[in-house]
């Protein structure tokens, strides 16, 4: 470890001039990191009573506030920090709908009227599920303010995903902000043991794949002499011939990051996680989680190994295409909607994929496109699905969405909208992103994965429509779930998504402007 | 030309009519029917408006054009225009819609699905088939060839019968299979125009400028035709149709076969031939096979049917074939004859599927046609109407199907002598089922159960008599439709470089005086 740190030192003084950080660049990671430490302050000197009320200011403000500035520093183009961090557009894309989408899982996050209980998170997370202790916090109204710093904190290492610029960053970001992710899935009210299980598995998975990143990023040192992502391009073009070092790294490398945008083979985790994570959390980390992760890995690809294209291309192509597939098709099999929804960002990853296989600024921009649609719809419908309740707690059992359109049209009307949105139906913004992969990677003579992506889609449709089915063309029947009328959070959060899905399908030509100009990643 | 956006406004007026509809309070289901009924006909008379204005011989493609920008990023914009084939296309369409929304009236009731939820997708379906119809930009088509899915979908799948939910998802899957296809094309060719022509475009009349590459245009034209052959749908690609229109209220069905189904047809007539015309060549001999098959296949079906929906969806498919054959034989008679049989068989379908939904619907809904016998005897008006629509479904010489079908024979004949031959051989069959199926129900002594079966009500009448009359009129008189088509054919022939063959059959073609202009006659 001593070692690589001074190799980033050594390397630094002979790659940059000027070294220094701009901290008005990275000031919307600061400001969340920030108001995290605040917000661990809070828990301990706030009285319990004002807590709540105190973290939700700070979060909504900080996030807002990070917001805005991300919004002035549009158009900036640099390297900073000693080369660890690259803003640049792509970065201030995905930065900028990291903080919408964490705003309105904020919002769903602080729920209350949902759940007569409170809200979707545990009293007490440590209290042993089903104790008397358990029972006493529930009687007492507790609510576990410590969702508010953990949230900030992983939001935090989601937006120095992206811009990372060098491996050591990467794996710095990748694992504050994926700590905090696992705790957050454990923490569910209902079906506690449920949502331990998932935890667990999660940190387990999880942290046997930041092994692999590291092993890989080590590997990569060991060939270049430097973590950065620069420096590998430039010693990859200066020595190709030892390039064996280099594949050995690369594919341990990608296992990790393809691990956190749940591609086949390394999706393993995803349905259990989304299944046993508190709603709120599933949401925002189906959502947030993919935009980060393909954001390094966007990165790695272009940036670090472009060199190596003609080795990572056949190997992703091989990804994607069983991404792709194996998410569809598992997916139909599939009973709980959570899990459905699983299997469903299984498949949705690998769309993206073919964005990222168009290797071309048209892939790229394509690709961000997609994952701003994906994301708002994503967690759309996990709003819908936490109001979706019955006496238990919520209905994720298909069978129980029997009819829901005759007992909440609207609801069914919303969930239905996000499910089409999905599957890719036009006017959604789901078409409009899936059509920008295809057109990319067709341009760039990827016919064949575009063939079996629109094979894969067919076979998505057909779960995805089988939702719509069940709510609408079923009769209900006593076991049907009902909709639960939640406070203006979660309405907000729901009509923003909703909203974001029709706008993006009728006229995304600004949104698409958008991510075009973000041009190509800065070097 | 005034510079009114007609179509737009043909589009306009029933989405917001259907707007309207579904925010009415639920339990106003009259006031429901009425709007919709109201901005339906509205919709024809500005159809009509618009037709009138329509000039048949003019040097533009299309007329009526509007086009704005709508994603630049990817040459897409909201272009719109009609040529002849649009524009009588839109206008069946509009047509049709008042009469079902009419002949539908009682057809729906709160106990599945909400009445007004049912007129308001009628409406949105209205807005989506003349966008389909009227789309100049390919992607813009696409958009409205997918979506319309959806309402249909909710149509069969909310108000059909008992295998409703089975019938939906297997229409909708099919269809999408065919348009996510189509997407791969679609995609292919705006790559292939952004590498001729440096900026990628979807508008129609740039695509079919441009000289593909044959062995492109071949892989591009699958992909499109795939799509149409499924909608249309052609043999072996229909077997979603029989179980959609059974499990359909007989609107939707009407609605389905009548005008959606057109889509595909169209389809081929407007955008595989001009914009692949080598592959439409090279591929021509195998369509005609399928619609060769698709004929007799479809009529045979039809002759064993005990089930009048599925008797019809067969029927249909033969007719499909024949609408198929005229296109594919490219002469310019055979391609204004497929587009006379589209609004021909629009007509029929319309009328068989009403009747009969009349017809079910005085009696628990049974579609069976051994239910019922001798209606004659107490429902006359009802029977007559009955007549009316299967004599137009064998095409009758004196209504509009004949002049569609001779035209289509007439134009294979001039190709190839032995598919003209053999598809003639179809009428025969045609006329066996669909009279067989008057005889069974509508004549002989009266079934026991069917005592006081009350006749049509001036509802169904009005309903009916448009049908009935348009059929006649324009079967005894074609040609203000055939003025309205054949320069539009005559394009679509010049862009697939396809001539007439010389003419042996001069007596014959003279005996009819509106037939297209032989424009490459020597």
């Amino acid at each position: 470890m001593s070692a690589l740190v001074t190799a980033v030192a050594s390397e630094t003084e002979t790659l940059f001039t000027a070294p220094g950080i701009n901290y008005y660049a990275i000031a919307p990671i600061l400001i969340i990191f920030g108001a995290a430490v605040v917000s661990v302050l809070v828990e301990a000197f706030v009285p319990r009573r004002a807590r709540r009320t105190v973290q939700l200011v700070l979060v909504i403000g900080s996030v807002l506030a990070a917001l805005g500035v991300v919004i002035d520093l549009r158009g900036t183009r640099l390297i900073t920090g000693e080369g660890a961090l690259a803003i640049d557009g792509p970065t201030l894309i995905m930065q900028g709908t990291l903080l919408i989408i964490a705003l309105l899982a904020a919002f769903l996050m602080a729920e209350r009227s949902i759940d007569p209980l409170g809200d979707a998170f545990a009293p007490r997370a440590s209290a042993l599920p089903g104790s008397e202790d358990e029972q006493e916090f529930t009687k007492r109204g507790y609510l576990q303010t410590e969702i508010w710093p953990f949230f900030l904190l992983a939001l935090t290492g989601m937006l120095a995903f992206p811009a990372a610029n060098d491996l050591l960053m990467m794996f710095v970001a990748l694992e504050v902000m994926s700590l905090p992710l696992y705790l957050l899935a454990g923490m569910a009210r209902r079906r506690r043991l449920l949502s331990q299980e998932a935890a667990l598995k999660y940190f387990v998975l999880g942290a046997f794949s930041s092994a692999f990143f590291l092993y890989g990023a080590a590997m990569l040192y060991g060939f270049s002499g430097s973590v950065s992502l620069v420096a590998i391009a430039d010693t990859l073009t200066a020595k190709p011939s030892e390039a064996s070092l280099v594949v050995i790294g690369m594919a341990l490398l990608l296992v990790g990051l393809l691990f956190k945008v749940a591609a086949v083979p390394f999706h393993q985790w995803t349905p259990d996680v989304y299944q046993g994570a508190p709603t709120p959390i599933t949401g925002f980390m189906a959502a947030t989680v993919k935009i980060a992760a393909f954001g390094a890995l966007l990165r790695v690809l272009y940036v670090g190994l472009g060199g190596m294209r003609w080795d990572w291309e056949p190997m992703l192509w091989i990804i994607a295409i069983l991404t792709m597939l194996v998410g569809s098709i598992i997916a139909i099999t599939q009973t709980d909607i959570k899990r459905m929804l699983a299997y469903s960002s299984i498949a949705q990853a690998g769309f993206i994929l073919i964005g990222v296989l168009a290797v071309s600024p048209a892939g790229l921009a394509s690709a961000l496109f997609y994952l701003i649609a994906y994301a708002f719809t994503t967690i759309g419908a996990f709003a819908v699905i936490s109001m979706v309740r019955d006496a238990s707690g919520e209905a994720t059992h298909l069978s129980k969405w029997a009819g829901l359109s005759k007992k909440s049209p609207l609801v069914a009307a919303i969930f239905s909208l996000f499910m089409l949105a999905l599957a890719g139906i036009p006017l959604t913004s789901g078409f409009v992103g899936k059509f920008g992969v295809f057109t990319a990677a067709i341009a760039s003579g990827a016919t064949w994965l575009v063939i079996v992506g629109v094979i894969a889609s067919i076979i998505a449709a057909f779960f995805y429509v089988r939702v719509i089915v069940i709510m609408y063309f079923s009769d209900p029947t006593p076991d049907t779930a009902s909709v639960v009328v939640p406070s203006a959070f979660t309405t907000i959060a729901l009509a923003a998504a909703a909203t974001v899905t029709i706008v993006l399908g009728i006229v995304p030509q600004p949104v698409i402007e958008l991510v075009n100009q973000a041009g190509v990643f800065i070097r | 030309m005034t510079t009114f956006p007609w179509l737009t406004t043909l589009m306009v007026v029933p989405l917001v009519g259907s707007i309207v509809v579904a925010l009415l309070p639920k339990a106003r289901t009259l006031l429901a029917k009425q709007i919709a009924l109201v901005v339906s006909v509205a919709t024809l008379v500005l159809t009509v408006l618009m037709a009138l204005q329509f000039v048949g011989d003019s040097v533009e493609p299309f007329q009526f054009v509007e086009s704005h920008p709508w994603i630049p990023a990817f040459g897409i914009s909201y272009s719109v225009g009609v040529d002849g084939i649009g524009l009588v296309l839109v206008a069946l369409a509009a047509t049709l819609v008042p009469i079902v929304v009419l002949a539908g009236w009682n057809d729906v009731d709160d106990s599945r699905g909400s009445v007004k939820g049912y007129f308001a997708l009628i409406l949105v379906l209205e807005t989506l088939m003349i966008g389909v119809f009227s789309a100049t930009d390919v992607f813009l088509f696409y958009v409205f060839f997918e979506v319309m899915l959806i309402p249909v979908y909710f149509m069969i799948g909310r108000y059909g019968g008992p295998q409703r939910s089975y019938a939906a998802v297997k229409f909708l899957l099919y269809s999408l299979v065919g348009g996510l296809f189509m997407l791969a094309s679609l995609i292919g060719l705006y790559v292939v125009s952004a590498q001729m022509t440096g900026t990628g475009t979807f508008d129609f009349l740039t695509l079919a400028g441009l000289d593909i590459d044959e062995g492109v245009q071949k892989m591009l034209f699958l992909g499109f035709f795939f799509a149409f052959a499924v909608k249309a749908p052609l043999w072996p690609f229909h077997t979603w149709l029989p179980d959609a229109a059974a499990e359909s209220k007989a609107g939707t069905s009407v609605l389905l076969l009548g005008v959606l189904d057109k889509v595909g047809t169209f389809g081929m007539i407007r955008y595989c031939l001009p914009i692949f015309p080598a592959a439409s060549n090279f591929y021509a001999p195998v369509v005609i096979g399928m619609a060769l098959i698709g004929i007799f296949y479809g009529a045979f079906v039809a002759l064993s049917q005990n089930d009048m929906k599925r008797l019809f969806a067969y029927s249909s498919m033969s007719h499909f074939g024949f609408i198929t054959l005229g296109i594919f034989v490219f002469t310019s008679v055979g391609q204004s004859g497929s587009v006379v049989y589209m609004v021909a068989h629009g007509l029929s379908t319309a009328a068989l599927f009403l009747t009969a939904g009349f017809l079910m619907s005085r009696y628990h809904g049974s579609s069976q046609i051994s239910d019922y016998a001798g209606v004659n005897k107490t429902a006359p008006v009802l029977a007559g109407f009955f007549m009316i629509a299967a004599l137009s479904s064998l095409a009758l010489p004196g209504m509009i199907s004949f002049v569609g079908e001779f035209l289509v024979l007439l134009g294979a004949f001039e190709r190839y002598m032995w598919v003209g031959a053999l598809a003639t051989l179809g009428i025969v069959i045609t006329a066996a089922y669909v009279l067989r199926l008057y005889q069974r129900s509508m004549t002989g002594p009266l079934k026991p159960e069917l005592e006081g079966m009350p006749d049509l009500g001036g509802r169904e009448i009005t309903a009916l008599v448009p049908i009935a009359a348009l059929t006649i009129v324009l079967g005894l008189f074609p040609a203000p439709l055939l003025n309205v088509i054949n320069p539009a054919v005559d394009r679509v022939m010049t862009s697939i470089g396809a001539t007439d063959p010389a003419p042996t059959l001069t007596g014959a073609a003279l005996e009819q005086p509106n037939l297209p202009a032989e424009g490459t006659e020597q």
